[in-house]
């Protein structure tokens, strides 16, 4: 090519640039957004294509567009692997142009997401996986923590069932990021309210069968059994526990159940536990006319998860429209100066590591005899004030938060 | 007392429970065994048959008010139906073919079994209770053995015994074994081998679907309860041996036995344990334990 040649397609480039920036804020002239999650694993029913849902509802009911830009959506599974989910981001970044993130369950593969989103200076929103670390060591300036995670179900479960009288623990770990994140939070909680942890057994993900690994908890003798996992592989523990008689000398704790779990089990085998969410769908009227919409689509009362799918694509949307651009920094910063009020929560606050801060309820699971209507499973026992259950800055080790 | 720094009494009862395990995996490959002894096929739709066993079993008792007792006859003979409808219409036309092509055909009836199943009923699963007869515990002394999973080690040894027995002692069993060695010469006696294979196959099928009916009370029954299963069975399959029956039978219940002493040892590694042993009978005997060089 000759150097004349060159000259003209590089001004004819450059006068393009100019000239897109000059008509649109909105990169690519869509406002994209990307949903990376478990959609037909384990964890596919306390988010996956439920998930996928509550994020389109909230696209239509922003009208579908923004200042005449259409929103657009794209959806993947990333298998539980977290090389497939750092695979699909990049080439989302780089070929399909998102404008946003949502990362949905796991841990590792949330993780993995961050780091591309990042180095690609484009808002990334994790609502299904539970890793402090995402807003602790790992924090970086484009991830924005929503739900929950492990330290405050640890705060929530693990000192509340401490203050009950439950001393002594054992964990029942899944072997990864998530599990082994969720015990060292709630063990360093228990020992702090002043119990003691006897011992813990790491299982693999989507293990077929439990009753070994319940054996060595009850012969640790401990009186709480915390279940440092999710999805399936904390019901086929329950389910087991029962079976094995380890309820009748063990109480168990869910350090994450979701609806989900507890409707998929029945009251009969789930009553009396504790858990720690950060949503019910009976809370208020604006709960309840939420869930109704989505029981509607999907059949299945909503979890804390797919709620905040919906909400912190609103939020999103709200920023985008309020500084007329889907310019990540700009976009995110105005995130994190907004207040929250929706049907999610009131008064939640995203903090500048990232972390969404509200107040979160320590519930108990109803008895059968309790229950009036269908999905009527929890009481609030405790709301536990946000700024108490969240990593607090003496405890942080994020840079963004100094 | 102690071994390893383990109580006996530990030990005692993760043979125990290694016994439950390994029942599943024993009746599961005996059913891989069996179709790939007499049919060559590789039946990887295998382990979505046992997940439709354990559902037919929860719409029994759901839909048409059918207990367990009637659905552990039922729900096989239904999934056996079923794999005999796969069989006329698709799988026999490739038994002249590369068992490739059979276990490709099979993966893809996997995925679209699995699929419907998940699209209807979501991943969580549904809650089967246990039969009432069965329900409550023996106390052993050193643990606390649900009689439901005495029942499963019972109930699959014996199905695993009569399945050897048949196909190893009898007169039907020698047709069958002959009739996959020379199908043109028994052919010629007046026997009609399409239909045995067929039926074969049918019965290879309603073992996966026994095996669903006895898991559907231990775990939740969800359909990704197979695909958790199947690769480890075929991990069973290939140590004892393919094709061979009473391989599959004593490498099943070995392999459980194992894996359960690896949850008290060294837990991490129980999901892989089956595959290092696995790499390891592939290196000093490729046929398996009990399998035949050819």
């Amino acid at each position: 090519m000759n150097m004349k040649a060159m000259r003209v397609a590089v001004s004819a480039v450059m006068a393009c640039g100019v000239c897109s920036s000059a008509y649109a804020q909105m990169s690519g002239d869509v406002i994209k957004i990307g949903f990376i999650t478990d959609m037909s694993g384990l964890y596919a029913d306390i988010d996956g294509p439920g998930g996928a849902e509550a994020i389109k509802m909230a696209i239509s009911d922003m009208g579908g567009a923004i200042n005449g830009k259409k929103i657009q959506f794209i959806s993947a599974d990333h298998q539980n692997k977290a090389d497939v989910a750092a695979s699909k981001a990049r080439e989302w970044f780089d070929r399909e142009g998102i404008d946003m993130l949502i990362g949905g369950t796991n841990s590792a593969a949330n993780l993995s997401m961050a780091k591309i989103a990042a180095a690609k200076k484009k808002p990334f929103i994790v609502i299904g996986a539970g890793t402090a670390r995402l807003t602790n060591e790992e924090c970086t300036p484009y991830t924005i923590h929503y739900a929950y995670d492990t330290v405050a179900l640890a705060r929530g479960t693990g000192s509340a069932v401490v203050k009950q009288g439950g001393k002594t623990w054992f964990f029942l770990t899944a072997d990864y990021a998530f599990g082994a994140s969720l015990e060292k939070d709630t063990a360093d909680v228990v020992k702090a309210s002043g119990g003691t942890v006897l011992g813990s057994v790491k299982h693999p993900l989507s293990a077929s069968d439990f009753s070994s690994f319940l054996l060595q908890a009850q012969a640790s003798k401990a009186q709480i059994l915390g279940l440092a996992n999710a999805g399936g592989d904390t019901i086929n523990a329950i389910k087991a526990a029962n079976e094995f008689g380890i309820t009748k000398s063990m109480r168990l704790a869910g350090l994450l159940m979701f609806i989900n779990d507890v409707h998929s089990l029945g009251l009969n085998l789930t009553q009396g536990m504790y858990l720690t969410d950060g949503w019910y769908w009976d809370q208020n009227d604006n709960t309840r006319k939420w869930a109704k919409r989505y029981f509607d689509k999907m059949k299945k009362m909503p979890s804390m998860l797919q709620a905040a799918d919906y909400s912190a694509t609103m939020q999103y949307l709200n920023a985008v429209k309020a500084v007329g651009s889907d310019d990540g920094d700009k976009v995110v910063a105005q995130m994190k100066k907004t207040k929250i009020n929706d049907m999610f929560t009131s008064n939640g606050v995203i903090r500048p590591d990232g972390r969404m801060v509200y107040d979160m309820y320590l519930m108990e699971v109803k008895k059968p005899s309790e229950s009036k209507y269908p999905w009527d499973y929890y009481k609030v026992v405790q709301t536990i004030p946000g700024d108490q259950a969240y990593t607090k800055k003496s405890e942080s080790k994020c840079a963004l938060w100094k | 007392m102690e071994l390893f720094g383990v109580p006996l009494q530990a030990l005692l009862s993760q043979l125990l429970l290694g016994l439950v395990n390994g029942s599943f995996y024993a009746i599961l490959s005996l059913g891989l065994a069996v179709i790939f002894g007499l049919l060559n096929v590789i039946n990887f739709s295998h382990g979505a048959l046992y997940m439709m066993g354990a559902f037919v079993t929860w719409m029994g008792l759901n839909y048409f008010g059918l207990n367990y007792w009637v659905m552990l006859i039922a729900s096989p003979m239904v999934v056996g139906i079923f794999g005999i409808l796969i069989e006329r219409t698709m799988l026999h036309r490739l038994y002249k073919l590369d068992p490739l092509y059979g276990f490709l055909l099979t993966f893809g009836i996997t995925l679209m079994v699995e699929g419907l199943f998940r699209s209807f009923y979501g991943v969580s699963g549904q809650p089967y209770p246990v039969p009432d007869a069965l329900s409550g515990a023996f106390n052993l002394g050193f643990m606390i053995l649900p009689k439901y999973r005495a029942w499963v080690v019972f109930a699959s040894l014996a199905v695993c015994l009569a399945t050897w027995f048949v196909i190893e002692k009898t007169k039907l069993g020698a047709y069958l074994r002959a009739g996959t060695e020379n199908p043109k010469l028994v052919e010629a006696f007046g026997i009609n081998v399409p239909m045995m294979v067929m039926l074969t196959y049918g019965f290879g099928v309603a073992l996966a679907a026994f095996a669903g009916v006895l898991a559907a009370p231990v775990v939740q029954v969800s359909p990704l309860m197979g695909s958790n299963l199947i690769i480890v069975v075929f991990a069973v399959v290939v140590i004892g041996g393919m094709g061979s029956i009473l391989g599959a039978i004593v490498t099943g219940l070995g392999l459980g036995v194992i894996e359960g002493f690896t949850r008290v040892f060294y837990p991490e590694a129980s999901a892989t344990v089956v595959f290092i042993i696995m790499a390891i009978v592939l290196a000093i005997r490729p046929a398996g334990l009990f399998g035949k060089e050819k």
